[in-house]
């Protein structure tokens, strides 16, 4: 064998372990992490922590079940600011849009999934806190319903641009409106690539912690309504892990489990809901 | 936007034929038609009668302007920005470019080159184009998607497994699917572009036998690139080549005496 060839092998083999090892390191950062959580967050989880308020300083016990609500009210409304400008808005720019103004929306919607989330934050809290004087699950839903908006954009552009032409063809040649085509025909054929996008941007905002400090704040108590300020899980992760008790660690590891329970479980649910529809790829 | 370059282009001098009666043989006309890809032209003068109750085929090379002639029929050219028409098409002595599109597509339907039934069930494509029009309650739904499958000879196929997939069929099968679609909304005319180019010979035989039937309900033209399915199913042929119209006759004349030495070259394979 030549020099060449045995060089050639070489590389190849290095270029292969290489590629192999940073491959597993992901996998393996990722278990680690899992691992960690499990073990931390299920040796401190009962059921105390699903229906009890946070217990006062200085007692043991307690739950989070008011952030448990909170997190999930602010999903809410953050769904109700995201989902549809996020649909319509991709829809837009796959199906109707000119060359220049698409253009113009694309970059901005990149530039606007590059905003750091405690920007987001101050955003929120000077346009909605500020002028209410006091913090509120409102503005919280608001900053993370902001966030939700490129991804939501963007993935439903993508999962449009993959429908094939022939079947608008088909729907328009029977007579079908372009928004009639899109609606009955283009977007259902997209559905699941559409929902898989919207809950990997709900996933996202779940966790954000940064844009709720200064607009949802925090509350220890039940909260009376959406003007109020709302304890979510994210920022009870956060106070309770900096905390100086013990016992706060061992919640704010249960409280990180729950989280990426709950985020588990919108996502297996809605993947459930959409796969019964007929795909337009030919498996 | 595609819409008002339509009607931008639209001659101004109309309906000055209505003066006389429309004759019943004649479902479609086009006169002095261009057409144009952007500052492209790719249709020069194209002028043709669409025999009523008859299927008429198109021919000629790829690129020869067929296809785009099929497609300004029924309008589907304004999916293509920049894509505009000169000239005049009438369906039943109506100037085709000042109908609402949506009712000339409703009269006009197509069945296109690859098999497209939407990711939906049987049933439901066929119900699609009468749920988008407004068309038939649950009842008469039931009834007219029996009709249409029947006519398209793949009710007996798929009459047990309405609510399947239709991507369950096969190729030739979903190729029946659409025309049964299009036929559900029960179009005065049908445009085929070579409805059977994805297809293998058997199933190609029968979308043949089954157009031969459809002649009773509809109008028909085929695009092909096949020659004997242009003899064997059509009953007037249109040869075309580079945009243009060269010949266009009942299909007996075209292939056993053409009248022009390009039609004779390209039937007897001699280019093309």
């Amino acid at each position: 064998m030549s020099f060449r060839t045995r060089w050639r092998k070489t590389v190849n083999v290095i270029m292969l372990s290489l590629t192999g090892l940073c491959a597993l390191f992901t996998v393996s950062a990722l278990f680690f992490i899992l691992g960690y959580l499990v073990y931390y967050g299920g040796k401190s989880l009962n059921w105390a922590f699903f229906v009890n308020l946070p217990a006062p300083v200085g007692e043991s016990g307690g739950g989070m079940a008011n952030a448990i609500v909170g997190s999930g009210k602010l999903l809410l409304l953050a769904s109700l600011v995201g989902v549809p400008i996020g649909l319509l808005g991709g829809v837009y720019l796959a199906e109707f849009g000119g060359w220049t103004f698409s253009f113009i929306v694309r970059y901005t919607t990149d530039l606007l999934n590059g905003v750091p989330s405690i920007v987001m934050g101050i955003f929120a809290y000077t346009i909605i806190v500020i002028p209410m004087k006091h913090f509120s699950a409102f503005a919280g839903g608001m900053a993370l319903g902001v966030m939700m908006i490129p991804i939501a954009v963007r993935t439903t552009e993508e999962s449009l641009r993959a429908v094939p032409g022939m079947l608008r063809e088909g729907a328009l040649a029977l007579g079908a409106s372009k928004w009639k085509t899109v609606a009955t025909v283009v977007v259902p054929a997209a559905i699941r690539g559409i929902v898989t996008g919207i809950m990997l941007t709900l996933a996202r905002v779940a966790g954000e912690t940064a844009p709720l400090l200064f607009t949802a704040f925090s509350n220890h108590f039940w909260s009376s309504g959406w003007n109020q300020p709302i304890d979510t899980l994210p920022v009870m992760i956060y106070t309770y892990a900096v905390g100086p008790y013990d016992d706060w660690h061992r919640q704010a590891w249960a409280a990180g489990l729950v989280l990426l329970g709950l985020v588990l479980v919108a996502n297996i649910g809605a993947r459930l809901v959409v796969s019964r529809g007929i795909s337009f790829r030919r498996v | 936007m595609l819409m008002k370059t339509s009607e931008e282009s639209r001659p101004t001098e109309r309906a000055a034929g209505t003066a006389t009666p429309w004759p019943a043989d004649i479902k479609m006309r086009a006169a002095g038609l261009d057409f144009y890809y952007g500052g492209k032209q790719a249709l020069y003068t194209v002028g043709l009668q669409v025999p009523t109750g008859r299927i008429t085929a198109l021919i000629g090379p790829s690129g020869c302007g067929k296809t785009t002639f099929l497609r300004i029929l029924n309008r589907m050219y304004e999916t293509v920005p920049q894509a505009r028409p000169e000239g005049e098409v009438l369906l039943d002595g109506e100037d085709i470019f000042s109908l609402d599109v949506v009712s000339l597509r409703r009269r006009v339907g197509m069945v296109f080159q690859k098999p497209n039934p939407f990711p939906k069930s049987i049933f439901d494509n066929i119900a699609y184009g009468l749920r988008i029009n407004g068309m038939g309650g649950q009842g008469t739904m039931a009834e007219a998607v029996e009709k249409s499958l029947k006519r398209a000879a793949l009710w007996e196929e798929v009459k047990d497994q309405l609510h399947k997939s239709a991507y369950a069929l096969s190729g030739g099968q979903q190729q029946r699917l659409c025309i049964a679609r299009a036929l559900a909304v029960e179009p005065e005319v049908l445009l085929l572009d070579e409805p059977c180019s994805a297809l293998d010979p058997i199933a190609t035989a029968k979308i043949e036998e089954l157009l031969f039937n459809l002649k009773d309900i509809c109008t028909m033209v085929i695009v092909t690139h096949n020659m004997q399915q242009a003899a064997r199913a059509a009953d007037f042929t249109g040869f075309f080549l580079m945009g243009r119209l060269i010949e266009f006759n009942k299909t007996a004349v075209i292939f056993k005496t053409p009248a022009r030495k390009e039609t004779e070259d390209y039937i007897t394979g001699r280019f093309g």
